[in-house]
C-alpha cells in the first residue's frame, strides 16, 4: 500500500512537470501578451514593462525561473491584478469555491443515489420513470438555463433567496442547487443501472432468502456494490466542482476561483493562467489518487499495488 | 465497523465546513429604501432620505487602487470617489478647483502655481502638501516603477525623457516650492491642463505612507489613506467594496451620502435582476451594461437614462492594401451603409449615427456631421470613380472584401448587417473573420486586415484625444497606414498655439482633412445607457461617462 501510494505521488509530480511545461510554452504561443490593448502602449513604456516582469528574459530563463518559484508554492505577482498575487487570488478564491463545491456534491451525491435506487427497486415502474424524467432533465438543461430558472422564480418571484452575491448560507442555496444538476443527474443514472446489475446476481438471491429484509438487503449487499461506478465519478467530478464553475460564478457573483480560469487567458495574465492550472492540477490529480484509495476500502477484492505481480 | 465511522466522520466533516460558512455571514443587504422624509430641509429645499446609502455594481474587481498604477475605468471610478486631484470635474462638466484653491497660469501658458488649499486633509489627519504631487507624480514617471499610464504626464516639460530613461527625474517640471505651493511647468502650451490635473494618474498620495511601504494601495486600512469626498473601509477582493464619507474631507458638509457599496457582478442579466429586486441602485453603464434584450421594454417603460458619451465605434480600413487603398473605394463603402438602421435594430441604445470622427459631446455640430448618413447616390458615384481609377470596369473585379473583429455577439451582429449592406448597396462580396481579442488586437496593429471594428473613448475631455493617434502611420494605435502632411501640421502647430479658440478651428481643420480622404468609416458616438434609483439625484455624469457621487444624495 505504502509503496503504491508512492509510486503514485512520483506519477502525479510527473504529471504536474508535464502539465506546468505544456501550458508554459502554449501561453506563450498564443499572440498577445498582457499588456495588449486598444490604447497601445508607447514601445519604450511596453519594453519598461516586460523587462519589470522579467519577460525580456530568454524562454529557458523564465521556465527555468518559474519551475522553483512553483516549488516554493510562490505563483509570482498578477499582471492584470496589480494589488494581488496569484497566491492571494488563489487563497481568496478556492474556499468559497470549495464551500459551494462541496455544498453541490453532497446534494448531488444524496439527491442522485436516492433517486437512482427508487428506479433501480422500482425498475419499470412509475417510480422509476420518474425518476429518470427529472434525471434527463437535470442532465440535458445547462446549468446557466438552471441558474437563471432558479433565479426568476425562487429570487425575483418569490423573494425567498437573494438573486446573487456571497455572503450568508442563503446567499449559497441557488448556485449549489444549480450547480449540483448535471452531476445529480449523472449519479442517479449511474445508481439506477449499476444497482439493476447488481440485483440480478446470486448472492441477492442468497441474501433474500436468508430472509433479510429488503432495507438490509440494499444497505448492506446492494448499494455498497452498485456505488463503485459512483466513486470513480466522484474523483474528476470534485476537482471540477470545488474549484470553482465559471458560468455559475459569472451568474450569481460569486468571488470563487471559478472565473479566473477563463478570464485570466482573454487578459493574458500568464502568472495567473500557469497558477490556477498547476492548482486545478494538484487537486484534480489527488482527488483521482484517493478514489483509487477509496476503491480498495469500499471493494476488498480490489488489491492496491499488487495488480502487476499478481495477487 | 471502522469504515461505517469514518463514513460519519467525513459527512460530519463536510456538514462542519458548509456550517462554518454559513457563519461567515455578510452584512450587505440593498439599501433601496428611501427611508422616511427627514424633518429638516437642506438649504436648496432639497429633503434628505433618513438613510443615505446606495449599492451599485462595477462588474469587477478594480485591477488596482493606488492613483498611479491604474489604467483602467473600474479603478477609476473608485479613485475618483475618494481620492481629489487639484482640480475635479464639477457639476457643470468643467474643471474646477479642488485640492488646489488657486491657480495662476504665465502669459505663455506653460507654467502653471497650484495653491494649495488650507484645510485639506488625509484621511489620517495629516496635511496634504504640494510635496504629494510632486512624490506621486514623479513615482508615475521613474521608469522604475513601470505606470503603463505614465504617457499621460507626458505634458510636463522634461516628463517624457524621465520616463524614457533619457532624462532624470529630478529634472521634471514638477517642483514643490513649500508646503502650500506646486509649481509645474509644462512642455508646450495645454490648454486642457486643468482637465488633465483632475484625471486619476494625476492624483496625490500620502507621500508620507507610500515611501514607508510600497504595498501601501493593496487592501483597506490605516495605511489605505486618500483625500477625498469617501474613504474606503472594506474591500474584498473580487467580492465588493465599500466606501465611506470621510470627516477629513476639506468639502464634507457637501457630500450627503454616508456610504456606497460597490459590488462586483460581471453578469449583465443578474445585475437587471438585483436592480429590479431591489438589492441595487443603478444598473447599466459606465460600469456595468444593460442586456441589449431589455432595452427596449426599459424603453417603453420609460425608466432608461440616455446620455451621449465621447466615443467613438468605427471601422478602419486598411490603406496599405488594395481596394482600400483607393480614397473613392473608401467613401463609397463609407456611404453605403445605413446607420440609423444598424442603431435602431442592433445597438438599441439611442446611439447617434456618426459621420464625423470627434463626437458631439466635444464639438456639438457634429451631431449632423460632413456627409449624410445612408447616401446611396454618392456612394454610387465614388464606387465608379474608384474603379475607374483602379482600371476596373465591374465590382465584381474588386479583390475580396473581409471584415475583421474581435468575437462579441454585438461586433457580430453589426459585422453581417453592414456585409448585408455592402453586398445589397455596391454589389460586393464581403467575408466576416472574428478573433479572440488579444489575437484580433494583435492583427490590426500589425496590419494584417482590411476592414476592422474599433472603438475609440475619450481619456479627457479635448478633441486631440480623437486625432493624434492618426498623426504618423507609424503611431502605436494608428493602424491604418494613412498619413497627411496637411493633417500632421495642424495637430502639431495645434499643440504650441496658445489662443483656445484658434486651436479649435485648427483642430476642426484636422478632422475635416481626415474625413475627406476616410480612412476610417465612423459608425456611431457611443451613449450610455442606465436605470437607476429614481430617488437617487446629484450624480454627475460627465462628457467622458464618469460618475462623480461627491454631490449624490437620496431624495426623500
Amino acid at each position: 500500500m505504502v509503496k503504491y501510494i508512492g509510486r503514485r505521488l512520483l506519477y502525479i509530480l510527473l504529471s504536474l512537470w508535464l502539465i506546468i511545461t505544456a501550458t508554459f510554452f502554449l501561453m506563450r504561443l498564443a499572440p498577445g501578451n498582457p499588456f495588449t490593448s486598444e490604447k497601445q502602449l508607447p514601445p519604450e513604456i511596453k519594453a519598461n514593462l516586460l523587462a519589470h516582469y522579467g519577460l525580456d528574459q530568454p524562454w529557458y530563463a523564465q521556465y527555468g525561473d518559474y519551475l522553483l518559484k512553483v516549488l516554493q508554492w510562490d505563483f509570482g505577482p498578477s499582471f492584470k491584478y496589480k494589488s494581488q498575487t496569484v497566491n492571494d487570488l488563489i487563497n481568496t478564491g478556492f474556499p468559497v469555491s470549495l464551500v459551494l463545491g462541496l455544498e453541490a456534491i453532497f446534494l448531488a451525491l444524496a439527491v442522485g443515489v436516492i433517486l437512482g435506487v427508487i428506479a433501480a427497486l422500482k425498475h419499470n415502474r412509475w417510480q422509476d420513470y420518474t425518476a429518470m424524467i427529472i434525471a434527463v432533465a437535470g442532465i440535458s438543461v445547462p446549468s446557466f438555463i438552471m441558474a437563471t430558472v432558479l433565479q426568476y422564480v425562487l429570487a425575483i418571484k418569490f423573494g425567498i433567496f437573494p438573486v446573487a452575491r456571497w455572503g450568508t448560507f442563503m446567499h449559497t442555496v441557488l448556485p449549489a442547487i444549480a450547480l449540483a444538476s448535471t452531476p445529480t443527474a449523472f449519479i442517479a443514472r449511474l445508481t439506477r443501472s449499476s444497482m439493476l446489475e447488481v440485483l440480478s446476481n446470486d448472492y441477492i438471491k442468497t441474501a433474500k432468502a436468508k430472509g433479510l429484509s429488503e432495507f438490509m438487503i440494499t444497505i448492506k449487499h446492494t448499494l455498497r456494490n452498485a456505488l463503485l461506478p459512483v466513486v470513480s465519478y466522484m474523483g474528476p467530478l470534485s476537482a471540477g466542482v470545488i474549484t470553482g464553475s465559471f458560468v455559475i460564478e459569472r451568474i450569481f457573483g460569486i468571488p470563487g476561483l471559478g472565473s479566473h480560469f477563463v478570464v485570466s487567458i482573454g487578459n493574458r495574465d500568464y502568472t495567473v493562467i500557469m497558477g490556477v492550472t498547476v492548482f486545478y492540477s494538484i487537486i484534480l490529480l489527488f482527488s483521482v489518487l484517493l478514489v483509487d484509495i477509496l476503491y480498495g476500502l469500499i471493494d476488498p477484492r480490489i488489491k492496491l499495488g499488487r495488480g502487476k505481480k499478481g495477487a | 465497523m471502522k469504515k461505517k465511522y469514518s463514513f460519519l466522520l467525513s459527512t460530519l466533516l463536510v456538514m462542519t465546513l458548509i456550517i462554518s460558512a454559513c457563519g461567515n455571514a455578510g452584512k450587505n443587504t440593498g439599501t433601496n429604501n428611501p427611508g422616511e422624509a427627514s424633518p429638516e430641509a437642506t438649504a436648496s429645499e432639497v429633503k434628505l432620505a433618513d438613510k443615505q446609502e446606495i449599492s451599485v455594481n462595477i462588474a469587477s474587481e478594480p485591477p488596482t487602487l493606488n492613483p498611479g498604477k491604474a489604467s483602467d475605468s473600474t479603478s477609476g471610478t473608485i479613485l475618483r470617489q475618494t481620492f481629489e486631484g487639484l482640480t475635479r470635474i464639477g457639476q457643470d462638466g468643467h474643471p474646477e478647483n479642488a485640492v488646489a484653491s488657486k491657480v495662476e497660469v504665465s502669459p505663455d501658458q506653460t507654467v502653471y502655481t497650484f495653491t494649495i488649499r488650507d484645510g485639506a486633509k488625509w484621511s489620517n489627519g495629516d496635511p496634504v502638501i504640494a510635496g504629494d504631487f510632486e512624490y506621486a507624480w514623479k513615482w508615475v514617471l521613474d521608469p522604475a516603477n513601470a505606470a503603463d499610464y505614465a504617457y499621460q504626464l507626458y505634458y510636463i516639460k522634461g516628463a517624457e525623457a524621465a520616463n524614457l530613461g533619457k532624462g532624470k527625474v529630478e529634472d521634471v517640471g514638477i517642483k514643490a516650492v513649500n508646503d502650500t505651493t506646486l509649481e509645474v511647468t509644462l512642455a508646450n502650451p495645454t490648454s486642457f491642463f486643468l482637465e488633465l490635473t483632475a484625471f486619476y494618474t494625476y492624483l496625490p498620495v500620502n507621500s508620507k505612507i507610500a515611501a514607508a511601504n510600497k504595498d501601501w494601495a493593496n487592501d483597506a486600512g490605516d495605511q489605505y489613506t486618500t483625500n477625498g469626498p469617501f474613504h474606503m473601509t472594506e474591500w474584498k477582493h473580487s467580492d465588493n467594496l465599500i466606501i465611506e464619507k470621510s470627516d477629513t474631507y476639506w468639502d464634507k458638509d457637501n457630500v450627503k451620502l454616508t456610504k456606497i457599496n460597490f459590488s462586483m457582478i460581471n453578469d449583465f442579466n443578474t445585475e437587471l435582476s438585483m436592480f429590479d429586486n431591489g438589492e441595487l441602485d443603478w444598473a447599466g453603464q459606465p460600469n456595468g451594461q444593460l442586456p441589449v434584450d431589455a432595452m427596449q421594454a426599459l424603453k417603453d417603460q420609460g425608466t432608461l437614462h440616455t446620455q451621449p458619451i465621447a466615443g467613438v465605434y468605427n471601422y478602419k480600413f486598411n490603406t496599405k492594401v488594395a481596394p482600400f487603398d483607393n480614397k473613392n473605394i473608401r467613401k463609397a463603402f463609407t456611404y453605403a451603409i445605413n446607420r440609423q438602421e444598424l442603431i435602431d435594430n442592433i445597438t438599441q441604445g439611442e446611439q447617434l449615427p456618426a459621420m464625423a470622427l470627434i463626437p458631439p459631446t466635444m464639438f456639438a455640430e457634429n451631431e449632423k456631421g460632413f456627409f449624410a448618413d445612408n447616401d446611396q447616390e454618392k456612394a454610387k458615384e465614388f464606387l465608379a470613380k474608384g474603379l475607374e481609377e483602379m482600371g476596373l470596369k465591374d465590382v465584381s473585379e474588386l479583390p475580396p472584401v473581409t471584415i475583421s473583429y474581435n468575437t462579441n455577439e454585438a461586433h457580430q451582429k453589426i459585422a453581417q448587417a453592414i456585409q448585408d449592406m455592402w453586398s445589397k448597396n455596391l454589389g460586393v462580396e464581403v467575408t466576416l473573420d472574428n478573433a479572440e481579442w488579444a489575437v484580433y488586437i494583435e492583427k490590426l496593429h500589425a496590419g494584417d486586415y482590411q476592414v476592422g471594428r474599433m472603438g475609440w473613448l475619450g481619456d479627457f475631455n479635448d478633441p486631440i484625444n480623437f486625432l493624434e493617434l492618426y498623426r504618423d502611420a507609424n503611431g502605436g494605435n494608428n493602424d491604418t497606414g494613412w498619413e497627411n502632411a496637411d493633417f500632421k501640421k495642424l495637430l502639431n502647430d495645434s499643440a504650441s498655439e496658445a489662443d483656445a479658440a484658434k486651436r479649435t478651428e485648427m483642430l476642426k481643420q484636422a478632422e475635416a482633412i481626415f474625413i475627406d480622404d476616410m480612412p476610417v468609416m465612423p459608425i456611431y458616438f457611443y451613449t450610455m445607457n442606465w436605470v437607476q434609483n429614481e430617488k437617487l439625484k446629484g450624480v454627475v455624469v460627465s462628457g467622458l461617462g464618469d460618475l462623480t457621487y461627491k454631490w449624490a444624495y437620496i431624495e426623500a
